[in-house]
């Protein structure tokens, strides 16, 4: 068979029925995947979730707040057992890293202890700051651990800045991104509750 | 023993990454450890297979002049199959080997591989190509990411194999990449000359 010769129409016609059929293909395998990435997205969130708090009966409704000193909103999800608050789920995050975004979903207790968190994305150094994954849950070193301990009571600052928490070593900056979402997510519990009391407030009216 | 050849000669005679020294930006990048390497490995054979395969089989219809876009819109659709399909069914996977996935579509080897393979042979020996291709790009990175995970890391595919203590973490850093690229380099083109 003779290729085919490269006059106008034939090129044409012959990108057209390329990109018609590619364009088809994928809008298929599109809706045949939607449902299966929303789902994936879905489950990392709440896998998430289960894994910085202690165990709940089921979770609220999640709540979008903006803390302070921020530019995005971080979003607070209550977690109920028997209707009854047991702690929140706090997705935040920071811009300081040392290549950029955090994202960190931080479990906090009614007290306002860290009952647990979990690095959802980052892009620090493989092997210096990404150990931030473990570093700030080692039971082993009380300096450096952060679960159970209680907003009202730690500086969530690095020893550096006159803090209470050892910072990994080598990545000061890593360790300051990883307080700082912290911090966040502190500052959006606050609101969330102010939120909250005036929604009840508001009912009651 | 033709076919024995187009697919054997992805490994070591003609392997895209140590010989026709091919896509070696997401080489450099993914291979930070074995299992992201075997990842996207993976993931090329398929857009390679089906690309040499469609190629292959349209390579008359398509006129001269045209032919590069034609062929980048077929690598596209396959490339953005596989990466609905990995977001799908491996979200861990997808989300560590990130921007690279659709960037297999600029990938030399696939386009190189249409361009001086599939655009002149048969349907069969294409995909057999595609497969050896493949492979033996999934293989070179497979080397290079146990060298790397070893070293920088103290593992292989996650299993520890040695103390952090002694890891040298250039490795896993972009240097490492390097320097390791350039010695399994070196060391394929000896075994290579060896064999001639």
């Amino acid at each position: 068979m003779a290729q085919r010769e490269s006059t106008f129409l034939n090129m044409v016609g012959c990108l057209l029925v390329v990109t018609l059929v590619s364009g088809g293909l994928l809008g298929f395998v599109h809706a045949r995947t939607k449902d299966a990435i929303e789902a994936s997205k879905l489950k990392a969130q709440s896998d998430a979730i289960s894994s910085v708090l202690p165990k709940f009966g089921e979770l609220g409704k999640s709540l979008k707040v903006m803390p302070e000193h921020s530019t995005d909103s971080v979003e607070v999800f209550p977690a109920f057992t028997n209707g009854k608050m047991v702690g929140m789920a706090v997705k935040t995050y920071s811009e300081k890293g040392f290549s950029g975004h955090i994202s960190i979903m931080a479990g906090v207790d009614t007290l306002g202890n860290i009952t647990g968190y979990e690095i959802l994305e980052h892009k620090e150094t493989p092997g210096l700051g990404s150990k931030m994954v473990v570093w700030f849950k080692n039971k082993e070193k009380p300096g450096q651990n952060v679960i159970g301990r209680n907003f009202s009571s730690t500086r969530f600052t690095v020893k550096k800045d006159g803090g209470d928490i050892d910072a990994i070593t080598a990545s000061t900056i890593t360790s300051r991104a990883f307080l700082d979402a912290l911090n966040r997510a502190c500052s959006g519990i606050e609101k969330y509750k102010l939120a909250c009391a005036a929604k009840m407030t508001q009912e009651k009216k | 023993m033709n076919q024995w050849n187009n697919f054997t000669k992805g490994f070591l005679k003609e392997s895209p990454t140590f010989v026709l020294v091919l896509g070696t930006c997401p080489t450099l990048a993914v291979t930070t450890s074995a299992s992201n390497a075997i990842g996207m490995g993976l993931a090329t054979t398929f857009v390679l297979i089906g690309s040499n395969l469609v190629i292959s089989l349209v390579k008359n219809e398509i006129p001269d002049k045209v032919r590069i876009p034609a062929y980048i819109v077929i690598i596209a659709a396959f490339v953005t199959i596989v990466e609905l399909v990995m977001k799908a069914y491996t979200p861990e996977l997808s989300k560590s080997l990130g921007i690279f996935i659709p960037l297999i579509v600029v990938n030399c080897i696939v386009l190189g591989r249409a361009e001086a393979f599939a655009n002149r042979n048969n349907v069969f020996s294409s995909v057999i190509d595609g497969v050896g291709m493949g492979l033996g790009f999934t293989f070179a990175l497979f080397i290079l990411g146990s060298i790397r995970e070893l070293l920088g890391n103290g593992s292989i595919l996650n299993i520890p194999i040695y103390s952090e203590s002694y890891i040298m973490l250039l490795f896993v850093l972009a240097p490492g990449a390097f320097i390791v690229y350039g010695y399994v380099m070196a060391l394929i083109h000896k075994i290579n000359k060896s064999k001639k």
